[in-house]
């Protein structure tokens, strides 16, 4: 009892106390955590903050061996030439269509699958298929890629099942076809992580109040009337706070499959924006920094207005929201 | 009459349920044999005789059974050099960086923290305002980072969106415990030590697991810091330029880590490599599963 109270007491003084002020008393009794986080902002500044300072290459013509204060700046050439570069343009249609495909299907099947796991009634058979859903997850894209690569090749078995049900009569060059391109790369993503993504939605669904369900059986809905009007309306707000958090990755969602995949018949449509970075910095007969920053800069940009832009128009809405 | 119907009704429901039920089940287990079945086949694979696996047709069994890919993978030198370097920035890095993140989780979950939301701001920009490669790229080399081993541990220990599901986890441990410990005198840091580490285990757990397993698989550093530094290859360097050196269709794109391209490597040697380099992760994936869960739903529930 007499514990309960002072417990409360000392909630009450917390709030009380909520905004403390800045006075070099609290300072000095504090003088552990702001010593320690000074060294944090330091590390923050030099690692996440110092290379921001680094865009000024992206107006300069950056040599590496005059540095960024002996480096001619040549103003907006640098990002003239980017959008002027039909390879860009190409990189950039490539970059989005792709971290597009990839967001909408990876919410459809992952609903999906969490949607279809949600009816098994057998435990441990759920819990098997789960286990196995998300192992892929684990598996590094050097290995997933290795694994697409052996399914799809002339005798592969994504082949030798098409040639044995006669759809095909001689094996088909998918890594070959550049129109086989993305919906490989959109394929490879579902079967890395499908399973994955489906475990935040099968917690919602998990939390959803089974009276819903009950009330609504007694009323007479049927199995797929209850999905449609109690499941999926309930996953509304997760959907939504996860389609907002990821619509800023969809520029960042093409780097290691697709760098790992493609080959010289399909690179017109496989380069995406990060390897296009890439490639200016590492090969070494035409490597460019600055173009290669201004790239960058393009990306973030875009990416951190997608978000401000989605989460605008949620919040107009009344919708979820990130901030 | 009237119970009549609810019989056949419920009957019907029933079959309805059963077929439902079936087909579900079904689907799922076709959804776990497409998962499955390309790793069960690489490991076919790799324990199969080269010659023979050329023709194909191998599916959950090897035809031929041989050894000697994994003995030819264990000959490179590559490999044993990566494994070392991979073993080592796992252990460091992860370790590290999770005790790098925890404490200024613990810094930012304190309510009279006088910084608390600049401090949460200038952490929160940095998972937005991203630099990009080159730029990151180009300080590590002013710094000396890149052809060393640290800069697989230094430039990734602190990250802020770890330290953001750290933070929430912390902030749901009550302060009466944090303000008893204090009024026997104990200071921050010991709070921190003796009363927050211990009540984080599970959050701690799942985030080194997750740091232990991007390690694992890493190699984008590798190729872009220290491609000419052999002995910080990492083991998916590794294996990644072992599968490189089969031309399928043209070359990979990857002209950049200047390799020449001279001896095709047999599939089985790559399922092999493929499968020891996995072994690792399925190993200590009873574990992961356990956390992994309660790791997402903290990180999913954070806003």
């Amino acid at each position: 009892m007499e514990n309960s109270v002072s417990k409360s007491n000392f909630r009450k003084m917390d709030s009380e106390e909520k905004k403390p002020r800045l006075s070099a008393k609290e300072f000095g009794r504090q003088k552990v955590l702001v010593i320690i986080s000074a060294i944090y902002v330091v590390y923050g500044l030099i690692f996440y903050y110092l290379p921001l300072v680094g865009w000024i290459m992206a107006f300069q013509n950056f040599i590496y061996a005059d540095g960024i204060t002996g480096s001619k700046f040549v103003g907006l050439d640098k990002f003239i030439f980017l959008f002027s570069d039909v390879k860009f343009l190409r990189v950039i249609r490539n970059t989005f269509c792709m971290g597009l495909l990839n967001l909408v299907f990876s919410t459809i099947f992952a609903i999906i699958f969490a949607l279809l796991l949600n009816e098994v009634r057998n435990k441990w058979f759920k819990k098997s298929i789960q286990t196995i859903s998300y192992l892929p997850h684990f598996l590094s894209w050097i290995i997933v890629v290795s694994i697409v690569h052996d399914a799809l090749t002339s005798t592969g078995i994504i082949n030798d099942l098409l040639m044995r049900f006669h759809i095909i009569s001689e094996p088909y060059p998918f890594m070959a076809k550049p129109a086989w391109f993305w919906p490989i790369v959109t394929l490879s993503n579902l079967w890395k992580e499908t399973g994955w993504n489906a475990i935040i939605y099968l917690a919602a669904i998990t939390s959803i109040d089974p009276a819903l369900y009950e009330s609504a059986s007694i009323d007479g809905a049927g199995r797929f009337q209850r999905i449609a009007y109690i499941t999926l309306p309930s996953l509304r707000p997760t959907i939504l706070i996860l389609l907002l958090m990821n619509v800023g990755n969809v520029l960042n969602a093409g780097f290691e499959l697709q760098y790992l995949l493609t080959n010289g018949l399909v690179q017109d449509w496989s380069r995406t924006i990060d390897i296009y970075i890439l490639e200016w910095a590492m090969d070494a007969r035409n490597m460019d920094y600055s173009l290669g920053t201004a790239a960058g800069i393009f990306k973030t940009v875009v990416s951190i207005s997608l978000i401000l832009i989605f989460n605008s128009i949620a919040k107009r809405k009344g919708e979820e929201r990130l901030f | 009459m009237a119970e009549m119907d609810l019989h056949v009704r419920k009957k019907k429901m029933a079959t309805e349920d059963k077929i439902f039920y079936t087909i579900n089940a079904i689907i799922l287990i076709i959804f776990a044999v497409v998962t499955l079945y390309p790793v069960l086949n690489t490991l076919a694979y790799s324990f199969n005789e080269g010659n023979d696996a050329v023709r194909g047709g191998i599916y959950l069994w090897p035809r031929k059974w041989s050894l000697s890919n994994y003995a030819e993978i264990f000959k490179k030198q590559g490999m044993w050099q990566g494994l070392k370097v991979t073993f080592a920035r796992t252990l460091l890095a992860t370790t590290l960086s999770l005790f790098a993140n925890a404490l200024l989780s613990y810094i930012l979950s304190r309510k009279n923290f006088l910084f608390k939301k600049s401090l949460s701001l200038f952490w929160l920009i940095t998972m937005y305002a991203q630099a990009g490669l080159i730029p990151s790229l180009i300080l590590y080399r002013y710094l000396h980072l890149t052809g060393t081993f640290w800069v697989y541990i230094i430039p990734g220990m602190v990250s802020a969106f770890n330290v953001m599901v750290m933070r929430t986890y912390m902030e749901g441990i009550p302060d009466s415990l944090e303000e008893a410990a204090q009024l026997e005198g104990a200071g921050y840091l010991k709070v921190f030590w003796s009363i927050i580490t211990p009540l984080c285990k599970p959050v701690y757990a799942t985030i080194f697991l997750f740091g232990a397993v991007w390690n694992w698989n890493s190699w984008f550093d590798a190729m872009l810091y220290n491609r000419f530094e052999p002995k910080y290859t990492t083991l998916q360097y590794e294996l990644m330029k072992l599968l490189d050196n089969v031309g399928t269709d043209g070359n990979n794109g990857t002209a950049a880590n200047g390799q020449a391209i001279n001896k095709v490597t047999p599939t089985t040697v790559r399922a092999a490599a493929t499968i020891a380099t996995m072994a690792p992760i399925i190993a200590i994936y009873p574990f992961l599963q356990r956390y992994f869960v309660t790791g997402l739903t903290i990180g999913g529930v954070k806003e």
